[in-house]
């Protein structure tokens, strides 16, 4: 077991490798009643196409399946797992996003127990037909809830628009439709390949002994049997660098119009350091630009186009990544192309400059520190930033790093036509 | 365990509730003005926060505002506008870091203490007015605000049961407000009511964090003066249900929105409060219990199926999203757990599970600053002081008999549907 300090946020994580290749990372957090788990595999709505363990060929499996997957590992022969995390007076949890599928706990007794639980629930799946019916049911009801909400439907309009072919496109839950093709045995068989521990990590944090726990966990995998860990291989089509659609209108019933500006990145292979950088360096210049104390921000209030539902956000992982930039607006259009105008302003150095990046990025520090204090927030971002080989204690060293240039040449790069696309919800 | 506790000081016009706690890496500031929910007045309360966050007479816009924020490390600061019972509540949340953390020292949590009060008590006025463009730039994005509650059609399913089910009564009103009232309000008369809301509001003031209390007490007294007042206290109406209501509405959505309302006849402070937090627990409070499992787990006929308390006016809402043609049948589910609850069918195991799942949310609530803020305040807005360890305790002790005597008091009041137009 090592043991890594932060000095200056006062913080001592543990880190082990089990055997099996599941990485393990404790964050002891005194004066927490809560201890929190999370238990994440490197497996999300993306991974559509892959060699099956123990097989030769690429097989494509239906949208959605991820998600599915995550409904139906709570399901044993015996009952419920969540029933059995509230015996143990614990909340348990999961989701699935593009890449990750993560299940959780958290507790204020009993956390051993509610971690054995846990790691157990995870490694011992159970898929039958007749539950798997069952569950289409309920997970239907879960997509016509995404397809009532429109911020929702603008959200994966705008990366619709975005994509040719990258299956991050795809609607994470699928659709009615695709779901209606998932089996119990093509659950197992992408279980079998994307559940293996050497694809998996252990998050812990709370008022734990580190020792100790580590000591269990070592003990409960060595007392299981895994296959020896063998490479994923996934399989991606190609993805012009170029937005698939300029502009979309959903119409729904609502009373105020909604709009998402979102720009592709055109660079989304990065990984480590260079992708913390860049994906700070986004934020940095968005928050420049649009945030709350810019004077850019100010006039697009006070001319009425933009609301409190104003927001941005930049994210990338391996092979996909995005700015979005929009909300509610009596003036679709209009906001639309002043957001353009923005952008592209931007490359001639109008509304950045060094002064204000640099109290940019004292607000993202102080922003950072604040975060510490969520134990989900810590879990969570650690393994995302875990999965794409950064580390989410670098974020306030990389923070004081990034110099003015940087955030000029991420401009230059990003702010491109052919980059940037536009969804509208209005009302019917 | 770290159960923190407040330190309550009276000052004049408002109480200081500190905790004090190494917890968090940052302080949290919270002010919080109540009054009555009243028809007349709940535009207003909606209205004034917006304003008084978006520039003060230092500070006299946005941007100004918000980078004297991000120079204090980034400071969070937002409002916010709620009903508690028939009280309307306004928050202002500052959360700020904790200096000690940071390479250079600043006495972060003394600007903090000023800067609320500058937001409070030195708004950007003109006369005996608001600033103008801030006044019409916030009416606006109001407006905007009460609209999109119909956009996100689950909020606007619970917003129509509420209106429906308690439409003569102070619980009815929205706490965001309404269009129609907000037209009528001019920048003066807002300003008038700024005034008035400074000499009658309940005002408590929380400061959280690893913070030392004597000179908190200092700064606070020295920045918030405030004169004496009597705060009005209401005791929420508890309406006899004389004819249940069914209220089915067509709209533009692919999934029916059930939304069930019940009148408990129980409120927070009172003797069997505990009961019915056990009761909602076991009844649909989590993903344990009888709600999920039978109309979600067994029936599959919805994705999300819950219950949850209004402490201070005593309802109990259940909510779920379903097939409009499965409408009947959803009901008859609900309708039969409630049956169950009434007649005792649950087992010992339910209630020992949902004891040991209330205690751990209650724990866990208190384990962010915020959450802190909002159990503490249930006794400022109830009157009666209750401690976590008391409310643990309570829990733990509830037996089947209170649990089936709190349901035997439960009423059926309203049956709300959204229904899809498709079916």
């Amino acid at each position: 077991m090592e043991k890594i300090t932060f000095e200056q946020l006062q913080e001592d994580i543990f880190h082990e490798k089990m055997t099996n290749g599941l990485e393990v990372f404790i964050l002891p957090k005194k004066g927490f009643n809560k201890s929190f788990a999370t238990f994440t595999t490197k497996y999300g709505s993306i991974d559509n196409r892959f060699i099956p363990l123990g097989k030769e060929d690429y097989a494509k499996v239906p949208d959605g399946i991820a998600h599915f997957l995550e409904h139906k590992l709570f399901e044993k022969e015996d009952g419920d797992v969540f029933q059995q995390f509230s015996k143990q007076g614990a909340s348990a949890n999961a989701f699935t996003s593009f890449t990750r599928t993560a299940y959780l706990f958290s507790s204020t007794a009993d956390f051993d127990l509610n971690l054995k639980t846990l790691i157990d629930f995870v490694q011992d799946p159970y898929f039958s037909e007749k539950t798997v019916e069952k569950e289409k049911g309920i997970i239907g009801q879960e997509i016509k809830m995404y397809d009532d909400n429109p911020d929702w439907r603008l959200y994966f309009g705008t990366i619709e628009n975005m994509y040719h072919n990258h299956p991050v496109k795809i609607d994470i839950a699928g659709t009615v439709e695709t779901i209606a093709e998932i089996t119990k045995d093509l659950l197992y068989e992408c279980y079998e390949t994307f559940y293996h521990p050497s694809n998996m990590l252990l998050f812990i944090v709370g008022p734990v002994e580190p020792e100790e726990i580590m000591e269990k966990i070592r003990n409960n995998q060595d007392g299981k049997e895994f296959q020896p860990p063998q490479e994923i291989k996934r399989q991606f089509e190609t993805e012009p660098s170029d937005v698939a659609m300029k502009d979309r209108t959903l119409h729904m019933s609502v009373q105020t119009p909604k709009i998402m500006l979102g720009i592709k990145s055109p660079d989304p292979d990065l990984s480590g350091q260079e992708l913390l950088k860049k994906e700070l360096t986004v934020s940095i210049l968005l928050e420049m630009l649009l945030g709350k104390s810019s004077p850019i921000h100010e006039e697009l209030y006070m001319n009425g186009l933009i609301d409190q539902t104003f927001s941005y956000d930049f994210t990338q992982e391996a092979g996909f990544g995005f700015a979005l930039i929009g909300g509610d607006t009596k003036h679709p259009d209009e906001l639309t192309a002043k957001l353009k105008q923005i952008l592209f302003e931007a490359k001639t150095g109008k509304g950045i400059s060094e002064e204000s990046m640099k109290r940019v990025i004292k607000k993202r520090i102080g922003l950072f520190l604040r975060s510490l204090n969520s134990p989900e927030y810590i879990a969570n971002q650690f393994t995302r930033y875990a999965f794409n080989d950064m580390n989410l204690f670098d974020v306030v060293p990389v923070l004081e790093q990034i110099e003015f240039k940087d955030v000029k040449a991420t401009t230059e790069k990003l702010i491109d036509e052919k980059f940037i696309t536009v969804c509208q919800v209005l009302p019917k | 365990m770290g159960i923190s506790l407040d330190t309550i000081k009276k000052n004049p016009g408002y109480s200081v509730h500190i905790v004090k706690t190494a917890q968090y890496k940052t302080n949290t500031l919270v002010l919080k003005m109540k009054a009555p929910l009243k028809h007349e007045t709940a535009t207003y309360r909606s209205l004034l926060p917006y304003i008084l966050q978006s520039n003060t007479a230092t500070y006299k816009s946005t941007p100004l505002l918000r980078s004297y924020l991000d120079e204090l490390y980034g400071a969070s600061f937002y409002v916010d506008v709620a009903k508690k019972g028939e009280y309307q509540i306004i928050s202002f949340v500052l959360e700020i870091a904790n200096e000690k953390f940071l390479h250079n020292s600043e006495p972060l949590l003394e600007k903090g203490i000023a800067f609320l009060a500058d937001v409070l008590f030195n708004p950007n006025k003109d006369g005996e007015s608001f600033d103008v463009a801030t006044f019409n730039n916030e009416k606006r994005s109001l407006q905007q605000r009460i609209q999109s509650i119909y956009d996100d059609k689950m909020r606007y399913a619970t917003t129509r049961l509420v209106e429906v089910m308690c439409d003569d009564e102070p619980y009815g009103i929205d706490a965001s407000g309404d269009v129609e009232s907000l037209g009528s309000i001019t920048k003066e008369s807002l300003y008038s009511y700024y005034k008035k809301a400074l000499l009658e509001d309940e005002m408590d003031v929380y400061v959280i964090g690893d913070i030392n209390e004597v000179e908190v007490h200092k700064l606070i007294d020295q920045h918030f003066k405030l004169p004496n007042r009597e705060p009005v206290r209401m005791k929420s109406e508890q309406k006899k249900v004389s004819e249940v209501k069914e209220k089915i509405e067509e709209m533009d959505v692919k999934q029916g929105k059930l939304n069930i309302g019940y009148r408990t006849h129980i409120v927070y402070g009172d003797p069997e409060y505990y009961a019915l937090q056990v009761f909602n627990g076991i009844f649909g409070g989590f993903s344990h219990s009888k709600l999920f499992i039978n109309v979600r787990e067994k029936a599959s006929l919805a994705y999300y199926a819950a219950s949850r308390l209004e402490s201070h006016k005593g309802l109990l809402m259940v909510m779920s999203g379903i097939e409009s043609a499965n409408y009947d049948q959803a009901v008859n589910i609900i309708h039969e757990q409630m049956n169950d609850m009434k007649q005792g069918n649950f087992t010992d195991e339910e209630l020992s599970q949902t004891k040991a799942v209330i205690k751990n949310q209650l724990l866990e609530t208190v384990d962010s600053a915020r959450g802190l803020v909002e159990i503490l305040y249930h006794n400022v807005v109830s009157g009666y002081a209750v401690s976590l360890e008391e409310w643990l305790k309570k829990t733990e002790a509830i037996t089947k008999e209170e649990i089936v005597a709190v349901a035997q008091k439960v009423e059926l009041d309203t049956i709300y549907f959204m229904k899809g137009t498709e079916v």
